[in-house]
């Protein structure tokens, strides 16, 4: 029985006081030391439950054991083979709960860093290696996939169909590919240079980008089918904000949480007046909302220049859905939670900003659909909180432009598109969906699973 | 990057740009707009399609110089390229034969009524046109309005040129003769648009505005661009631009406008100690 290390080396990150103020990446990453430390506790185990943890199925104890053997080349060629974008999941994935959380030493309570680990070898890459195009092509099928959308999904499925042969274009809304990976997630937890170098590794696999490209206004996906695409990906992200619907959430000052992120990590309004768009910095912000976009919107609006910023969320603490790292990041910089609490309305002053939200405490009943106990009001606890920004950081739905301008795409009653689970196949032929266009907003890597499954499937058809 | 095809210097401090961009020209209709970015740094805003002409793929935007965007753009020669050019956005103006349909234009409008007015007529509409502007120096198009319009009324606040007084007053008078009116079409400033619904809506005359709030992506993913219609909330991007006038919420479409005020006044003064004030 090998002696087991269950000490994790623990990875070092900006102190708080420093970190809330400015935009730069939160964990600092592993030293080559630490990496190879922490390698080496992987025992190997036979049955690799990590692999099967992993939505993209990386051979985890394959490049593990190849930091262990100082093989970096050989680590990058391992991983790379499953994920074309390890430097990003290597620091947004959640791997707590997926491969971390079924590794053989999680009963011992220190499940090797699997996250840390990935994120060193991607890092170990963008440092070491140049550009090369190491994944060996297939001979180009002469078919032609169109994939709707440029962000995790669209990503890892047009990767995986390049490499197959196929001819791919993307289409991007925005002015910049990445798609969540560039407006949603921060620049604190997400180098926007790291998603661009990745954007470009799957890019020079020879896949067309067409930017400022709506699909359903420039081009419908019928069209798209009848000029010449055989098969259409459509992964356009769940990218329509949910609001609250309480009397005042017109009121200037309050955000969706997809307009405030865009405007400051992908419009850099954190620069402005030297970039061109602005946010409202405000003094007392509220973010409603109790996942990882509340907590990017919270820590944005702190290193914006706010004083206080809170967390209004309507369950406790260990309902809430971020990942506990983000929690405890957020905690540590100085963000402020107001838990079992729920907004009523906005109040506004005589110019139309919002001046104050009107709060009421919530209690936990029985558990609902989700499992989670259910929030319950309790009457005449309303009180009024001054605030002069309020973030709605609640999730989003699918946009409509897509299913209202393409025939016979069905829908579900939430307004994704109806999606078989497996293969990525919808109701219309020649045309698949994954990402959040088809479960509602999820994680990156789920996209990236879902691109995966659907480029297989698309493969599977062109090649009649 | 977007080619500007050709610039004209419609009158003091509004511009004309037709840009290449073949594959926004080939589904533009009238109504709808375009987003655009001038440069990396810059932001992105929304502006009307004023034209198209699907054989040499450009599109036509007219614009006024207003802050630091505007005046950048403003910068621009035909020759040079913008950043991003995104569109075609936003439902088109519906259009069907209705019987008499008034188009009303204020200010720099009349460039983005021309092709609704131009499709109004195609659709077989008797089409009356009004249009206005401060002073005369600020008239343009008004032959290119003349000629898709049954009729066309000019005015001037100033009365400089043609008749005195503002477009509220023809459309009035208009309603008052009894002359059938099946539709309105308003577009201009926002208080100029509030006015003309104003003015139709004790004739109970369906009056169609194009609502003009701030804008980031023009898809519908941020709910920047939100407005009132008929107590819900709508995004303009999406669900407009065109909108019921009788049913718009004006004083929160202009506090929204009105947002970025300190931000916008900041960024111009850096504009100018860069580049000195226009002349």
């Amino acid at each position: 029985m090998p002696k087991l290390d269950l000490n994790r080396v623990p990875m070092l990150k900006q102190m708080p006081n420093l970190r809330a103020t400015n935009f730069n990446e939160v964990a600092l990453g592993y030293t080559a030391e630490q990496a190879q430390a922490e390698a080496s506790r992987c025992i190997q185990c036979p049955k690799h439950p990590c692999i099967d943890g992993c939505p993209v199925g990386i051979d985890i104890p394959g490049f593990v054991k190849a930091i262990r053997d100082d093989d970096m080349p050989e680590a990058v060629r391992i991983l790379k083979d499953k994920n074309s974008l390890p430097g990003i999941c290597g620091r947004v994935c959640p791997q707590e709960t997926q491969c971390e959380a079924v590794c053989t030493l999680a009963k011992r309570k220190a499940p090797i860093a699997i996250g840390r680990l990935e994120r060193y070898v991607a890092d170990w890459e963008r440092a070491n290696m140049k550009s090369v195009n190491s994944s060996v092509k297939s001979t180009p099928t002469g078919k032609r996939v169109a994939v709707v959308g440029s962000g995790p999904a669209s990503l890892t499925a047009a990767a995986d169909l390049a490499k197959l042969g196929h001819s791919v274009t993307m289409f991007e809304a925005l002015h910049v590919a990445g798609g969540v990976l560039m407006y949603g997630i921060p620049e604190f937890r997400l180098p926007k240079e790291i998603v661009q170098g990745e954007v470009g590794y799957v890019t020079s696999l020879g896949i067309e980008l067409a930017l400022d490209s709506v699909v359903g206004r420039m081009v419908t996906v019928d069209e798209l089918l009848s000029n010449g695409y055989q098969a259409v990906f459509l992964a356009p992200g769940a990218g329509a904000p949910m609001f609250l619907n309480i009397p005042g959430e017109n009121l200037n000052g309050i955000y969706s949480a997809n307009e405030f992120l865009t405007r400051v990590n992908l419009m850099k309004a954190y620069m402005f007046p030297e970039y061109d768009t602005p946010v409202k910095v405000g003094k007392r912000v509220a973010v409603i909302g109790g996942g990882n976009v509340a907590m990017d919107s919270a820590r944005c609006a702190l290193r914006l220049g706010a004083d206080e910023v809170y967390i209004v969320y309507r369950r406790s603490e260990v309902e809430m859905p971020a990942r506990r790292e983000e929690v405890e990041n957020a905690m540590e910089e100085g963000i402020q939670f107001k838990l079992l609490t729920n907004p009523k309305s906005f109040i506004g002053d005589e110019s139309g900003r919002v001046k104050a939200i009107e709060l009421y405490e919530m209690e936990l009943g029985e558990p609902d659909e989700s499992g989670r106990r259910r929030p319950v009001s309790k009457p005449g606890t309303e009180y009024i909180f001054k605030i002069d920004v309020a973030i709605v950081a609640l999730g989003t739905r699918p946009n409509p432009i897509i299913p209202s301008t393409t025939k016979d795409l069905e829908t579900t009653r939430w307004g994704t598109i109806l999606t078989d689970e497996a293969t990525g196949k919808t109701s219309k032929p020649g045309v698949w969906c994954g990402g959040d266009m088809a479960t509602g907003a999820a994680t990156v890597i789920s996209a990236m699973g879902a691109g995966k499954r659907a480029a297989a499937n698309i493969d599977e058809y062109l090649r009649g | 990057m977007y080619k500007i095809l050709l610039r004209q210097d419609l009158v003091p401090n509004i511009h004309l740009f037709k840009i290449a961009a073949p594959d926004v020209a080939k589904k533009a209709q009238a109504g709808q707009f375009v987003v655009i970015r001038v440069n990396e740094k810059g932001e992105r805003i929304p502006l009307t399609i004023a034209d198209w002409d699907r054989e040499e793929g450009s599109i036509t935007i007219v614009f006024m110089e207003v802050g630091t965007t505007t005046h950048r753009l403003a910068l621009l020669e035909a020759g040079d390229s913008i950043a991003d050019f995104i569109g075609p956005l936003g439902l088109p103006t519906h259009i069907e034969k209705f019987g008499t349909v008034v188009c009303v234009a204020g200010g720099f409008a009349v460039a983005t009524i021309m092709p609704i007015a131009r499709a109004m007529r195609m659709a077989g509409n008797r089409v009356i046109s009004i249009m206005g502007a401060r002073n005369k120096s600020l008239i343009f198009w008004e032959g290119e309005l003349r000629s898709v319009s049954d009729q066309l009324i000019v005015t001037t606040d100033d009365g400089s040129y043609a008749r005195q007084g503002l477009v509220t007053e023809p459309l009035k008078e208009l309603l008052e003769t009894g002359e059938k009116i099946d539709r309105v079409i308003a577009i201009g400033p926002s208080i100029m648009m509030k006015f003309c619904a104003k003015t139709t809506q004790p004739f109970g005359v369906k009056t169609i505005v194009s609502l003009n709030p701030i804008m980031v992506d023009g898809t519908g993913m941020c709910g920047c661009c939100r407005v009132s219609v008929g107590g819900v909330t709508k995004f303009a991007c999406v669900d407009g631009p065109d909108f019921d006038g009788h049913q718009v919420d004006w004083d929160l479409l202009f506090a929204r406008q009105r947002i970025y005020l300190d931000e916008e006044k900041r960024s111009f003064e850096q504009w100018q100690s860069q580049y000195g004030t226009h002349s």
